[in-house]
């Protein structure tokens, strides 16, 4: 493939964003998207507060999670709702080695990716015979079956005190805080990038061939078992590594932090942000983060229990849920690609991208898919 | 010895609530080829729509048979409002729905109920029944359980095969379109087994709740292990689930009571595994052979 | 009588009828004709109510039936047996039977047709308690045109009913076919691929091409006219 010279962006009066060329080249594309998010990013966290910075980070971990979870369910059409399960093992595996061991703190990331991707492949290789309802029946009783584990050889899990974490020492007068965000900012960027030409390349092709048609994928010679199976791994794997990072973030890890209530709300943030997208999962894990806040305000205001505002979010999770599936199969993403998609065609005209109809009610291919980026 | 026997029954209890609620996923799942994983959760409302009653006065009879028929109509209502409208489209988009579903349930119940920590009285006695001279782990409650659960089975399979009720829900099932074309409102005895699937739910939950920790996770477990034990049944008839049931009871009994509590979703999640894999074609949707 | 006037059917961007117009009398068959793809079971599915269509109007004696449900068409004698025969395999043979039965007839009523059925088909009464899977092509046949028959329609709907059956077989279809057809005001419409055995029982015949009328004439003037024969029939 010939490399694509980056034309210069163009500010052009009302025209500019007609006007922005990005390499045709996607890793070039997606090195420059993520080298401006990075920087969009570190300014962003340099302004704000340190708690900010925090939950900024923990956006950051949960879209890593999402984008793994999108992957496999919009892209390769598998559904799980054990997720949370894989994030429990990468947490665990990175605090067991900080509390046991001396090991380089990358080295320890890079365990808690392959143990959840282990785990990925012993759920993964069953899962592929498995359709849609009966694959979301058994990764749920993954996510009630796993964490018990746990509390049952308490003495090496740490039981209900759980294990602590220790961040990497900042370098010299940067907030901690700070420095975790961007730490989890660069996984997620990263991760994202990795995804994203994952998503271009012909395994792309290969994991939504097998979405679309598991019969026909086989006839045209793809390997419809093994696909599934590495999609599955490649979730798991994104799901470890979000897990380790909210070991980080909470600075303990214990079964109480790995409820079912997670793997859900993951499904729903997915869901929400647009399932198959990658940067739609912003959108879902901004979710994430702030739904515990803004419910216990909304409860504020109506007066309710303390207790209560806990179940309202568990509640507003539920409606996105149910209200998405229904209403807007696409989610966020696929709602503003439909609307980008109108705006293009209004603006310029008959010639121009075809305006993106937003997916009809009969389409048969499971969930309707936002385009990824 | 006695070990055994004693979590040999304690099993058998166990699996006949798991029949009862595998029982509503059949319905269900034979109906609308949908696997409702709000079906616990429907039964767990129900649950505490009868607590509340018991807590106004209401005699504990009438409570039980009040709140059958409010599963009854719960299940026709879900399914004519949220499941409706997806039908036909894709499979995975009801599957989220009954999920999203699920939660919406345990965080009403949550916020309406709070973190009080309520019992839920038993229908009988629950001590252990007197065998000669030993006290075994069976009480009048859990005859009770055996009792109701066989009746409902019992009372589904004459209505299947005996009645003309049955007849069309049946058709309706195995082959919608079909029955259509030969006059059979098929939507209708769609809701129907939904509405009964409600009725078996809201059993199951009746029966659990005196055992358990009375909240609105109660039923999540007895969710997956009836779904396990609806999958090793064949997820085709009333009395697979039965069996399934039982099946699954005994080896979440073994399991905890050989290896310990803690480990039993894991003894459940390898039962459902080796269940899925032993089927050598995998688990599909509907077999296209059947429709000639 | 059968009217159909107009109707256009797509699936998606794909035209499946273009304003398709022909008539149907009672007491008579009417064949629709055409190569695969043409849109002959698009045609019976849109009568019977299984698909909508986009514009168009089908009225039966009078009334329309387009936009009701399929079960109400049903009702209204609207008996359609589908391609590759809708036999219910998990049911038995009697309980097949049965269903079309189930609202508008009482008990005796409904024993008395059975056993009718099972005169007109004595091989089917072996069956009775046997499920239905258990059937070979011919006696599925038989069983859905016998539960095609029981509710005794005023309109009926045959998607190539002759299909995997042999040639034999195929012709003591068509016998009984026109037999219960000619002198009663039945309505008879046949979809076949095998044009020929078709043309030897019906009145009337349509013709299709990918979703138009090409031809629709006396089924003796089409049968006659060669060059149409080979070009759209293939014999």
């Amino acid at each position: 493939m010939t490399q694509a010279v980056p034309s210069a962006v163009r500010l052009d009066g009302g025209s500019w964003l007609r006007r922005i060329r990005l390499p045709a080249q996607p890793l070039g594309r997606h090195l420059i998207l993520a080298l401006g998010g990075a920087v969009v990013l570190y300014l962003v966290t340099s302004a704000l507060s340190p708690y900010n910075d925090y939950e900024v980070g923990e956006i950051a971990l949960y879209v890593i999670a999402l984008a793994g979870l999108s992957l496999l369910t919009g892209v390769n059409g598998q559904i799980s709702l054990g997720h949370g399960a894989f994030m429990a093992v990468g947490a665990y595996t990175t605090a067991l080695l900080m509390t046991h061991t001396h090991v380089n703190f990358i080295l320890e990331l890079l365990a808690a990716i392959a143990s959840a991707a282990v785990l990925g492949l012993l759920i993964g290789i069953p899962a592929t015979r498995l359709k849609g309802p009966y694959l979301a029946g058994m990764t749920l009783l993954l996510a009630l079956a796993l964490p018990p584990i746990a509390d049952k050889w308490s003495g090496t899990f740490g039981g209900d005190q759980g294990l602590t974490t220790t961040v990497p020492a900042a370098p010299g007068s940067v907030n901690p805080e700070r420095w975790l965000a961007w730490i989890q900012i660069m996984g997620a960027l990263v991760t994202l990038v990795l995804l994203a030409n994952l998503l271009r390349s012909r395994f792309g092709r290969t994991f939504r061939a097998v979405r679309d048609d598991e019969i026909a994928a086989s006839l045209a010679g793809i390997q419809v078992a093994r696909t599934k199976v590495t999609a599955f791994v490649i979730s798991a794997a994104c799901a470890g590594l979000a897990g380790a990072f909210l070991g980080l973030s909470t600075g303990v890890v214990n079964t109480g932090e790995f409820p079912l209530t997670l793997s859900i709300q993951l499904l729903a943030a997915m869901v929400l942000g647009g399932t198959g997208s990658l940067m739609g999962m912003w959108w879902g894990a901004i979710l994430l983060v702030y739904l515990p806040q803004w419910s216990t305000s909304l409860s504020g205001h109506f007066s309710l229990g303390s207790g209560a505002s806990a179940y309202l979010a568990t509640i507003i999770f539920g409606v996105v849920l149910i209200v998405v599936m229904i209403a807007a199969p696409t989610g966020i993403q696929g709602g503003l690609r439909w609307s980008w998609g109108r705006i293009s065609h209004y603006r310029s005209g008959s010639h121009s991208i075809s305006p993106r109809v937003p997916p009809r009610p009969d389409d048969s291919r499971p969930l309707s898919r936002s385009h990824d980026t | 010895m006695s070990l055994f026997v004693n979590i040999t029954l304690d099993g058998i209890a166990n699996g006949m609530i798991f029949a009862a609620l595998a029982l509503a996923l059949v319905l269900i799942f034979r109906a609308t080829r949908i696997v409702n994983f709000a079906q616990g959760a429907m039964g767990m409302i129900t649950t505490f729509i009868a607590s509340s009653l018991l807590g106004q006065g209401v005699g504990y009879w009438w409570a039980f048979v009040a709140v059958l028929a409010i599963g009854f109509v719960l299940g026709a209502l879900v399914e004519r409002v949220l499941i409706r409208p997806l039908q036909g489209k894709s499979e995975l988009n009801p599957v989220i729905v009954t999920i999203g579903l699920l939660v919406v349930l345990e965080g009403v119940a949550g916020a309406i109920y709070g973190n009080s920590s309520r019992g839920f009285p038993a229908a009988y006695s629950q001590s252990g029944l007197t065998v000669g001279h030993t006290k075994i782990a069976f009480s009048h409650f859990d005859v009770f359980i055996l009792g109701a659960v066989l009746a409902l089975m019992i009372a589904t399979l004459l209505l299947f095969r005996m009645t003309t009720l049955g007849l069309r829900m049946r058709a309706s099932a195995f082959a919608g379109e079909i029955s259509r074309l030969l006059g059979v409102r098929v939507g209708l005895f769609l809701t129907l087994g939904w509405a009964l699937a409600g009725v078996a739910g809201s059993l199951a939950g009746l029966l659990v709740a005196p055992t358990s920790s009375f909240g609105p996770y109660y039923m999540d477990l007895v969710l997956v292990y009836a779904f396990t034990a609806a999958v090793v049944g064949g997820l085709e008839s009333p009395v697979g689930a039965l069996i399934g049931g039982l099946i699954t009871g005994l080896c979440i009994s073994y399991v905890g009571g050989y290896l310990g509590s803690g480990l039993q979703p894991l003894g459940a999640l390898a039962l459902l595994m080796v269940a899925l894999m032993a089927r050598p074609e995998g688990i599909f949707a509907r077999p296209p052979a059947r429709k000639v | 009588m059968l009217e159909v006037q107009g109707l256009c059917v797509s699936y998606g961007a794909v035209d499946a009828l273009r304003s398709v117009t022909f008539q149907a009398r009672s007491g008579s068959i009417t064949a629709i004709l055409g190569a695969n793809g043409a849109g002959k079971t698009t045609l019976l599915r849109t009568i019977s109510g299984l698909v909508k269509p986009r514009s168009g109007t089908v009225r039966f004696s009078g009334e329309e039936l387009v936009g009701n449900p399929v079960e109400n068409i049903a009702r209204r004698g609207v008996a359609h047996v589908p391609e590759g025969r809708g036999v219910i395999a998990e049911l038995t043979v009697e309980e097949n039977l049965r269903l079309p039965t189930l609202w508008s007839m009482g008990h005796h009523q409904r024993q008395a047709a059975i056993e009718a059925t099972f005169e007109l088909f004595p091989r089917l009464r072996d069956f009775r308690r046997h499920h239905a899977s258990a059937l070979s092509g011919g006696e599925r046949q038989m069983l859905v045109i016998g539960r095609a028959f029981i509710s005794r329609p005023r309109l009926l709907l045959l998607d190539e009913p002759s299909l995997g059956l042999a040639p034999i077989v195929t012709a003591q279809l068509m016998t009984l076919l026109r037999d219960r057809t000619e002198g009663t005001d039945l309505t008879v419409v046949l979809v076949e691929q095998n044009a020929r055995s078709a043309l030897s029982v019906s009145q009337h015949a349509v013709v299709l091409n990918l979703g138009e009328v090409v031809v629709s004439d006396e089924a003796s003037v089409i049968a006659a006219d060669n060059a149409l024969r080979h070009h759209h029939l293939g014999f």
